[in-house]
């Protein structure tokens, strides 16, 4: 059996929305290069809609498999629906990932609801 | 294709394919049985344990069959700790970088009381014999050192460590399983009380690998039964394998000095080409090491995700990244020669042999070069570092 599914190949090999939204509504970046993932969300947000989304990731196959496929999720969707984007929805869109490899999935999450937090507070002020 | 990670393993060679063909086919005797046909078995297999023994300058019956380089070290390592124990002297050495069949075992011998000293490797990737002459104490019962690393390739000098340890009266292990049949190796020249060696990283077969234990030297044996290997290793002994492994090792010696300059030139022929990538930098010393080795970090970008693009160019190649590992940490052995985390993720392993064209070195360096380009247009690090953000560390 091949390490990952055909889905987390693809999402490797063409990862969607790579790149930076230069007057993004929302900066995201979560991981650290110690532990050898870092993962950065740009978002660009209309009338509480994900218009764009783009993303940059230092990492391993999964991991870039794995921010590809969350923009994927939640682009053109509204902010509430993006809140509620799981880690496991991440990893089951991909058919699955190696246990070890589900931190990535969840690195995905958090960049997400990170830049969502960031997008937030600005709009706070 | 090109296969370039040889020490991971190593194709077998026809001329042991067909040995083992034909064992498998005419000798499957059990070398344990009196009648011919297992007689034959038990012809062949000393044959082997003789070529053998010639080729590293032992005699044969210092020769013991094993499963591969890891029983070898585990045997190694267990045989000195149970003669030193024997004596009140529970105090090892090695070194950081050592393969994980010698780690894990000295780990274990922890539990037991005994005090493991690792040296440093330094930024080289090459033990200090003064240091080893330093670290060496009263109760120290045995220095175990590899002679060349299995990821930087670095060689250690080990007739020098050889003769301290034989000052001191210390027995010596040394896991030769990179350096066998790839430099010239001689237990007697080097002063070796021990070495292991593994057949399928120099194209034999998997699973059949060979201990050396100087005359003299209780072995302590690790698996009991039968009588087979003189008591020291029972089990039915893996005949076709083990002649096979006999094969493979006199062919890799036989054109030996041939291949060495070929491949050296090979090698650094790959290392020039992958130093003109931006920010990368050569693991281990440039000269002191293994002729098909090539160990390169580069920032900014995660060596899984490099091997998985390489791959898709027909380039097989290995990496030290935590996520080729399974767990979060790098390579020890690129932290063990002071590479910080950041960037021992990004980390390539090359190992070319005498089959590797210069056609193919070239290739290899176009698509690393492509890939590694690649990798660092998306990575956040890679536009922290050069917009000015976080400073380079290659
Ligand atoms: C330096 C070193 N020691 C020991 C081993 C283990 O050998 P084997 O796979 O034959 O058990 C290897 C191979 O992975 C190695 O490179």
């Amino acid at each position: 059996m091949a390490l990952y599914s055909e889905k987390v190949m693809d999402h490797f090999r063409n990862p969607r929305n790579v790149g930076v939204i230069e007057d993004a509504d929302g900066i995201g970046e979560v991981g650290n290069a110690k532990c050898g993932d870092i993962m950065k969300m740009y978002l660009k947000i209309d009338n509480d809609i994900i218009s764009d989304v783009k993303f940059e990731t230092f990492g391993c196959g999964s991991a870039i498999a794995s921010s590809s496929m969350a923009t994927e999720l939640i682009k053109g969707k509204p902010i509430s629906e993006a809140m509620e984007l799981t880690n496991k929805a991440v990893a089951e869109a991909l058919d699955g990932l190696p246990d070890y490899k589900m931190h990535c999935s969840v690195l995905a999450e958090e960049a997400i609801k990170s830049a969502l937090d960031d997008y937030h507070s600005k709009q706070g002020k | 294709m090109i296969y370039a990670d040889n020490a991971g393993t190593t194709k077998m060679s026809k001329a042991a394919i067909d040995t083992m063909f034909r064992l498998v086919n005419d000798t499957w005797g059990n070398a344990s049985s009196l009648y011919s046909v297992g007689q034959t078995s038990k012809e062949v297999l000393e044959q082997a344990r003789e070529d053998i023994a010639n080729l590293i300058g032992a005699e044969p019956k210092e020769i013991i069959f094993t499963s591969g380089g890891s029983e070898a070290d585990n045997q190694a390592i267990l045989t000195a700790a149970r003669i030193g124990a024997s004596k009140g002297k529970k105090h090892i050495i090695s070194s950081a970088f050592e393969h994980h069949a010698v780690l894990h075992t000295l780990e274990r011998l922890k539990d037991d009381g005994f005090e493991i000293t690792l040296l440093d490797v330094h930024e080289d990737g090459l033990v200090r014999p003064e240091e080893l002459e330093n670290a060496i104490r009263e109760d120290t019962c045995l220095v175990t050192i590899m002679y060349a690393n299995n990821e930087i390739g670095t060689v250690q000098p080990i007739s020098k460590l050889g003769e301290i340890c034989k000052k001191h009266d210390v027995l010596f292990h040394t896991d030769a399983v990179q350096a066998i049949g790839h430099i010239p190796v001689n237990v007697n020249d080097d002063n070796i009380d021990m070495l292991s060696a593994s057949a399928h990283k120099f194209h034999g077969p998997k699973g059949v690998g060979f201990l050396y234990v100087k005359k003299g030297i209780r072995v302590t044996n690790l698996i009991n039964g039968g009588a087979q290997e003189k008591g020291r290793r029972a089990g039915t002994e893996n005949v076709p394998g083990i002649a096979a492994m006999a094969v493979a090792l006199k062919e890799a010696v036989k054109c030996l000095s041939k291949t060495i300059e070929d491949v050296s030139k090979k090698r650094d022929r790959l290392i020039e080409g992958l130093s003109k990538i931006d920010h990368s930098a050569l693991n281990g010393d440039a000269i002191q090491r293994l002729p098909g080795n090539v160990n390169f970090c580069f920032e900014g970008i995660e060596g899984e995700s490099l091997i998985l693009l390489l791959d898709d160019k027909g380039i097989m190649a290995s990496s030290g990244s935590a996520c080729t590992s399974g767990s979060l940490d790098p390579s020890h052995v690129l932290l063990a020669i002071g590479r910080v985390h950041d960037v021992a993720h990004g980390s390539l392993r090359l190992t070319i042999n005498e089959e590797t064209t210069n056609e193919d070195v070239d290739e290899i360096i176009s698509k690393v070069a492509e890939e590694v380009a690649y990798l660092r247009s998306f990575s956040p690090i890679w536009r922290d570092l050069v917009a000015g953000k976080k400073e380079f560390i290659l």
